[in-house]
């Protein structure tokens, strides 16, 4: 219950008494208006914090988040994932070799594979997430080094990037396209996941590329130049510094998804608030045939290794994980809701022990009047 | 346009021309604008004007009160506001984010609130500005006929003017000639000094000659003077003409401001032009005040200043060492800037950076907000119907606008008495003549004692009907003819400086200048001795009947030293005879020792009319003989000559012949009380507020006062009283009063123990006594045991030392202090206190004119301290403590996310929400609280005086309370960073897609950040109007549609580069995960919180919180009466039901019945 009243006070009472002359007569009385708002007595509601509303304020937010947070904690729990770190520092681990003798000027690929065992079978759709650690996306000279106009397909801005772009901006008197710091650290691991079949066999599991950025993005954010084609469109553009090849080729199978508008490169481009991110790579829908997406069993990823990390004591993961309404894996947030829940409602037993104890309510019964 | 009958034609133009050097004396010429001149040492002037030329200044009567015009506002303006250190900085700010390699934020993070900051302060003074031309315009385009026509502003010094009636004064000017007879002529001077009565000016006696304009082209005289100051009673000089010297006073002076009245034209040459006039000397800049809560607002910010530094330098060596052991390995992908090339640069730009972001703790718009909200509480106190008096058609104003809140730490008021306690309407009362006593009764006692008012019109067909009297033994004595009682009403007759105005025959109105004169002019004139008018030779008199005129031969003026004021008149027989009226203390000393029976018997009555509260003046004359007075006119007049020291040597002249007087009586004159006037002082002391009353009146008198406003009470236990008569003997008095205390039966105890004494004690004290208090030895123990008094009374006080005993208490008690005062003696007083209150009554506008508030009666007092001061101090503090809570609640996050992003001074939030944060998103909902709050109603706080006292003991808003509201904002803004940084950093959307992008966190901490600071305001605020409810709810609103205006695709199209969150309010705003982190967010914030305030008001209820609960409940029993039992059953159950849980029967239950009891009976009778 809350305490709580709409004020209406009757007239000024201590005023009709004496008005009664002079007011009349006077051509222009200075006397303010008669207005609740200028004389402060507009109708107001005042809340006040008694024991019958804060009490049972924390009862029901106690009682309103505890079972959030245990749907939230079952639902959390439900969501099968698997992760896999293939950086490999270890010299056991099989991109040992990739790791140390790669660098950004070898011009051949270096492979490694990864084997691992999934326990439980995933269902429905799963996601395929390629995780980095130790990388500051969200360092303020790398969030800004990007041209968003030229991103868009703005013709001037694809000659003439930003500045925010140094020192990715030109090479000679080519400008790059895409130009800036983010653009040219794209992640370019590519990663392949094959189902090892009880027989021995490897089956390729097929994996989608596309729906993997946001809807605005795709669409609105990321537009390439015009251009009769890609490579007419680029014209005149040099590739980022460590990139092998040219933004136009980034998938010459789907024209769709090359150039700025490829998918692989927008997800890079959302740059992630944290230095320990994972961004999607692949979705792996659920095919009608089979009942679940990944049977349980053993499985195969192969590298192609192509991104350094290990300069600036980087990892890098491969994450695999199903999806429920309010995402995937998330057991902190149930526990959270639960650890609050269960605070407020303990804080609403001791403040109403308190207030039983200490009760000073009959000292105010001698306010004076 | 006034008229302009003739033209004069005059060739020579007039130059004043002044020497830079500091100026002893000045001289004009008349009708020579080319007279140059200079201080008396370069006296041979003349040949050297061309030397001086270039250091002289031309003097017009052009006057500028504007500050700027139209070109030089812009430059001007804000040169004048970048003057202010804030915006100073912010400008410093702006400048360090136009360096790229620095710029954290976007340089329209800063400029936008800037701008708006500056804006509004430009507009403001701008429109003041345009007001100050218009009024500069009127008066410098007013005709005035100078013996050419010129407009105002193009007199100069040395013209000659003509003025006509009605018509203001334009320059100081020295009266020439008058059309009236003897050079007189009339003024008022309601503008200067906002004395509406009128005044009498004479010309300068000799040049009589000069009556013809023709004789005035041709004048030629010199006036040498003293330079421009701002004493508008004085004035000396001396007129060089003709080789002859003509001593100038300030009779002979018409000042800038005034009126002519009653006088068809007169002549003056202007000696003061433009800003040399008195008037303009005197509208000096008044003495900027601040309140406490202003300079600790400044020291506050300087510790936030700190504070941001702290961080900036924590941060950079975070910097520092992220760039040596992360950001240097990370140079493949991340290349340091050009310039830098070492994790130490990068460090020292880091820390700029830092600054620039961290900036908002520094709050740019709390001036601003601030300004604001005063102005609104001024506002509200000038809308005050109780606070509006009927009668005299004025309202409460709040003249200056920075000083609301101290209205509510009020400790110590300083009272006048007259005017201020009392109306200051005289009536004539009780007289004693020759020893006999007349009168009967003040207006107190008039009711129980039902005596017959006396008639006046058979006996007198001038009388006035309004006039009062009770005891017909006076007329009765007045009729027979005895010789004192008519010799007394010829003396008030005489003896005064009264004008009258006789509209038709016997309609006589008299203009004084001092309500008491005016009493005893009337009073003489019913009593058969009608003062008819007056010329300065004359005064004419209709004596029972009878007409006389008096020859006036020397008008001896009052002032606050002589403090008595005499006549000499020639009556129609020859005979000279000096009237004096005056002070007991200085009349009774200079009476003939024949006097002696009649003066004891006098005093005793003089201390009976004092012990009622009566006005008293003795009265006296002397026969003076021809050849007395030949010898006194001689040295009288060559003192009024003399050049220096003219007032001292005139006073020593007057003291000469106001020697040896006999003795007629006295009289006395009540002053009634004012409406509600001890009323209002009980409340105040029941507020813990000091009433100290500072008047000029007696002893007795003011004992008197104290009484009957309930100041000294029977109750008290000892009103002592330190009076010595002399200075001489207050040496010893002093000491043998503090020996007299310690031996008093309750001893006063030694200064240490004076915090800790019972009963309640009065001190009066009077001027003497008073200016030996006030010396450094005595001052520490006069303050301790006054303040140990319940009530202090400080009688015969001179203006000087209202201030003095005020800037005392200031210093000795660091208290806030409130001076109230009507008249021009209470204007060094209502200067020197923390907060000066005028009272427009009868003694002009001169304290208005100073003061800080005005209205018209003093029980307005209670409604301005206890109702409008307590509240805005209430609003102030919950203001300033949520202003600073919500700048660190959001800006700090910024510092958590430094530990994550490299320390690369990267915000958290989107560039547009940082510049609208505290412009759009938050800044209403808490002015609307500022401005708007209650706690408890307005009656209630007067009910209930105590409630004052948090404001006295500054409870609300001091160091620690900031404090709580910084940790407080610390406390929100960790949470706001780690909860959406724990949840979000795996969680993905619905789609796979995850949530730990940039975009998407600086929406949600955005959010959450705009919904916790509403959430905390609409705890804080206790009374929610509708405008309340509109600006939280609007603010939320707002910020949810700006938000997806900024992330909208149009935007985007247009300006790519700016609005790149396109998209990112709908894919955020979608996730069931980010509400649950912003609620879980909001919840963590706030639950604390309220669990302390719950704490807070259940354990240690303030007496605010007490009174407010009481009264909702007795309000919801008034007004919702079918609905209260259903409310206070619900209460019962709740709290009977968890009661049962744990004793059997809770208290809860009997008490609410007996309040619900108690609030019922108070609703019913």
């Amino acid at each position: 219950m809350m305490a709580s009243s709409y004020n209406a006070k009757d007239e000024d009472g201590h005023h009709s008494g004496s008005v009664s002359h002079g007011g009349a007569g006077t051509a222009k009385s200075k006397k303010p208006d008669n207005t609740a708002f200028k004389q402060q007595r507009l109708p107001a509601w005042q809340p006040i914090l008694t024991a019958g509303t804060v009490l049972p304020a924390f009862f029901v937010i106690g009682l309103i988040f505890i079972p959030i947070g245990i749907g939230l904690y079952v639902t959390s729990n439900n969501i099968k994932e698997f992760e896999i770190d293939y950086t490999g520092v270890n010299v056991d681990s099989p991109c040992y070799t990739c790791a140390n003798n790669f660098s950004w000027n070898s011009t051949t690929s270096c492979s490694c594979t990864v084997n691992f065992t999934l326990e439980q079978p995933f269902e429905n759709n799963v996601y395929m997430y390629y995780g980095l650690s130790n990388f500051y996306q969200n360092h303020r000279r790398y969030v800004k080094s990007r041209d968003d106009r030229q991103l868009n397909g703005d013709a001037t801005a694809l000659k003439d990037p930003s500045n925010d772009c140094e020192p990715y901006r030109k090479i000679g008197v080519e400008t790059i396209a895409p130009c800036g710091a983010i653009a040219n650290s794209l992640f370019n691991d590519s990663l392949e996941l094959y189902y090892v079949e009880p027989s021995g066999a490897l089956n390729a599991v097929p994996l989608a590329k596309k729906g993997i950025a946001w809807w605005t993005d795709r669409n609105v954010k990321f537009r390439n130049p015009a251009g009769v084609d890609l490579p007419t469109a680029f014209k005149g553009t040099a590739k980022p510094v460590n990139w092998r090849k040219p933004v136009y080729e980034l998938d010459p199978s789907d024209p769709d998804n090359n150039g700025f508008i490829n998918e692989d490169f927008i997800v890079w481009m959302r740059t992630a608030a944290l230095p320990t991110f994972r961004k999607l790579y692949r979705i792996i829908h659920k095919n009608q045939s089979s009942t679940s997406t990944l049977p349980s069993g053993r499985y195969v990823l192969n590298i192609t290794y192509n991104y350094p990390v290990l300069s600036f004591d980087g990892r890098k993961r491969m994450i695999l994980s199903t999806i429920s309404w309010m995402g995937g894996k998330n057991p902190f947030l149930g526990i959270a809701y639960i650890t609050v829940g269960s605070i407020c409602f303990f804080l609403g037993v001791v403040l109403l022990i308190i207030h039983h104890k200490y009760d000073t309510r009959s000292n105010s019964a001698d306010i004076p009047n | 346009c006034d008229p302009v009958y003739f033209t004069f034609v005059c060739t020579s133009f007039i130059h004043l021309w002044l020497c830079v050097s500091a100026e002893e004396e000045r001289k004009v010429k008349a009708n020579d604008r080319d007279y140059v001149c200079v201080p008396k040492s370069h006296f041979c002037c003349i040949p050297m004007n061309f030397i001086f030329f270039s250091l002289i200044l031309v003097q017009s009567n052009c006057i500028m009160t504007s500050k700027y015009n139209m070109l030089t506002f812009l430059p001007v303006n804000l040169f004048e506001q970048f003057q202010e250190v804030a915006n100073t900085y912010f400008l410093f700010l702006l400048i360090l984010q136009l360096i790229p390699q620095i710029s954290s934020l976007s340089w329209f993070t800063t400029i936008v609130p800037l701008a708006l900051v500056l804006s509004i302060t430009a507009v403001k003074d701008a429109t003041d500005d345009y007001f100050r031309h218009r009024s500069d315009n009127q008066v410098n385009n007013h005709q005035s006929q100078v013996l050419i026509r010129e407009r105002w502003m193009n007199v100069r010094v040395g013209d000659i003017i003509k003025l006509e009636n009605n018509q203001s004064v334009v320059a100081d000017l020295l009266l020439l000639s008058s059309s009236e007879p003897h050079g007189l002529c009339y003024i008022e001077t309601a503008e200067l000094d906002g004395e509406t009565n009128v005044k009498v000016r004479q010309s300068v006696s000799v040049p009589a000659e000069l009556g013809d304009p023709n004789n005035l082209a041709t004048f030629n005289g010199e006036v040498v003077c003293e330079p421009p100051n701002n004493k508008l009673d004085r004035f000396c000089g001396t007129l060089y003409w003709r080789d002859k010297k003509y001593p100038l006073t300030n009779q002979n002076m018409l000042l800038r401001g005034c009126v002519l009245r009653n006088t068809e034209a007169c002549y003056g040459l202007v000696i003061f032009a433009g800003p040399d006039t008195k008037l303009m000397q005197n509208s000096g800049r008044t003495k900027f005040k601040r309140t406490s809560i202003d300079r600790l607002m400044n020291t506050l910010v300087l510790w936030i200043f700190g504070f941001l530094v702290c961080m900036g330098v924590i941060l950079a060596v975070g910097n520092a060492v992220w760039e040596k052991e992360v950001g240097s390995l990370f140079q493949s992908y991340l290349p340091w800037d050009p310039p830098v090339d070492n994790f130490l640069f990068s460090a020292f730009l880091s820390f700029w950076s830092y600054v620039i972001i961290l900036n908002t703790v520094v709050p740019i718009s709390l001036y601003v907000s601030v300004e604001v909200i005063r102005l609104g509480h001024s506002y509200f106190i000038n809308w005050d119907r109780q606070m509006f008096c009927s009668q005299c058609n004025t309202a409460a104003e709040a003249r200056t606008t920075t000083l609301n809140e101290e209205l509510g730490q009020v400790e110590y008021v300083f009272s006048d008495k007259t005017g201020t306690l009392t109306q200051n309407i005289m009536s004539f009362n009780k007289c004693s003549i020759n020893g006999q006593a007349y009168g009967k009764g003040t207006s107190r006692e008039k009711n129980t004692e039902r005596s017959k008012r006396l008639d006046f019109t058979p006996f007198n067909p001038l009388a006035n009907p309004d006039f009062c009297f009770y005891d017909e033994k006076l007329l009765e004595s007045v009729k027979v003819g005895d010789w004192h009682s008519h010799e007394y009403f010829r003396l008030l007759s005489l003896c005064h400086t009264v004008m009258s105005e006789e509209k038709s025959e016997g309609e006589l109105v008299y203009k004084a200048q001092s309500p008491d004169e005016g009493a005893l002019v009337k009073a003489a004139r019913n009593f058969g001795f009608v003062f008819r008018s007056r010329t300065p030779g004359t005064i004419t008199t209709t004596e029972l009947g009878r007409t006389v005129t008096y020859s006036l031969l020397a008008i001896l003026d009052f002032n606050n030293i002589r403090k008595r004021m005499s006549v000499i008149v020639r009556n129609p027989a020859g005979r000279i005879r000096l009237y004096c009226k005056g002070a007991d203390t200085v009349l009774l000393e200079r009476l003939h020792p024949c006097n002696q029976e009649l003066m004891t018997i006098t005093s005793d009555h003089l201390n009976e009319y004092a012990a009622d509260g009566l006005r008293t003046l003795a009265l006296a004359y002397r026969d003076v003989s021809e050849e007395e007075w030949e010898v006194w006119s001689e040295s009288h007049r060559s003192a009024d000559k003399a050049v220096d020291c003219r007032e001292d040597r005139l006073a020593a002249a007057y003291d000469k012949i106001e020697q040896d007087m006999m003795l007629l009586g006295a009289t006395a004159i009540e002053d009634k009380l004012q409406e509600g006037v001890s009323e209002t002082i009980a409340l105040l002391s029941l507020a813990n507020i000091k009433v100290w009353v500072l008047t000029g009146d007696k002893q007795e008198t003011a004992v008197n006062i104290g009484y009957s406003c309930k100041m000294l009470t029977d109750d008290m236990m000892e009103v002592f009283t330190i009076s010595g008569r002399t200075v001489q003997r207050q040496e010893g008095d002093g000491v043998a009063g503090d020996d007299q205390l310690q031996g008093s039966p309750c001893p006063l105890p030694p200064t240490y123990l004076m915090d800790n004494i019972s009963g309640e004690f009065g001190l009066i004290i009077n001027g003497h006594s008073l200016a030996h208090a006030l010396e450094a030895d005595m001052e520490v123990e006069f303050v301790s045991t006054a303040c140990a008094c319940k009530a202090v009374i400080c009688c015969r006080v001179t203006p000087l030392q209202k201030a003095q005993v005020v800037e005392l208490i200031k210093k000795h008690k660091k208290a806030v202090t409130l001076a109230i005062g009507d008249g021009a003696n209470d204007v060094s007083m209502i200067k020197s206190a923390h907060i000066g209150v005028g009272i427009s009554g009868q003694e002009g506008i001169q304290a208005v004119l100073a003061s800080d508030y005005s209205f018209a009666q003093f029980r307005f007092l209670q409604r301005l301290l206890l109702v409008h001061g307590r509240w805005s101090y209430l609003r102030m503090c919950r203001f300033l403590c949520y202003f600073f809570y919500k700048n660190f609640a959001f800006t700090m996050v910024h510092f958590w996310f430094g530990f994550f992003c490299g320390f690369s001074a990267q915000t958290v939030y989107d560039q547009f929400f940082i510049t609208l944060y505290n412009i759009v998103y938050t800044s209403l909902p808490v002015l609307a609280m500022g401005i708007f709050d209650q706690d408890v109603p307005d009656h209630r706080s007067l009910e209930c005086p105590k409630l004052y006292e948090p404001g006295q003991l500054n409870l609300l808003f001091n160091k620690k309370e900031f404090f709580i509201c910084i940790a407080q904002g610390i406390y929100t803004s960790v949470v706001l960073f780690f909860m959406p940084y724990a949840v979000l950093s795996n969680a993905t959307q619905s789609t796979g897609v995850p949530l730990a992008d940039y975009q998407t966190f600086a929406a949600t901490t955005a959010t959450a950040l705009v919904i916790v600071v509403s959430v905390q305001i609409a705890l804080d605020t206790g009374f929610w109007t509708v405008i309340n409810h509109v600006f939280v709810w609007g603010s939320l609103g707002l910020y949810f549609t700006i938000m997806l205006a900024l992330h909208s695709q149009t935007l985007f199209r247009i300006f790519p580069k700016q609005f790149h969150f396109v998209g990112c309010a709908q894919s955020t705003l979608l996730q069931p995960v980010v509400w649950l982190t912003i609620a879980l967010a909001t919840a963590i914030c706030i639950v604390p919180v309220l669990a302390f305030r719950f704490l807070k008001l259940d354990l240690k209820p303030q007496l605010s919180d007490t009174v407010r609960t009481h009264l909702c409940v007795s309000v919801a029993i008034t007004t919702v009466i079918p609905r209260y039992f259903a409310v206070c059953l619900s209460i019962h159950d709740f709290a009977d039901f968890f009661g049962a849980l744990f004793k059997g029967n809770s208290p809860i239950r009997s008490i609410f019945l007996c309040e619900i009891l108690r609030n019922s009976c108070f609703f019913f009778s």
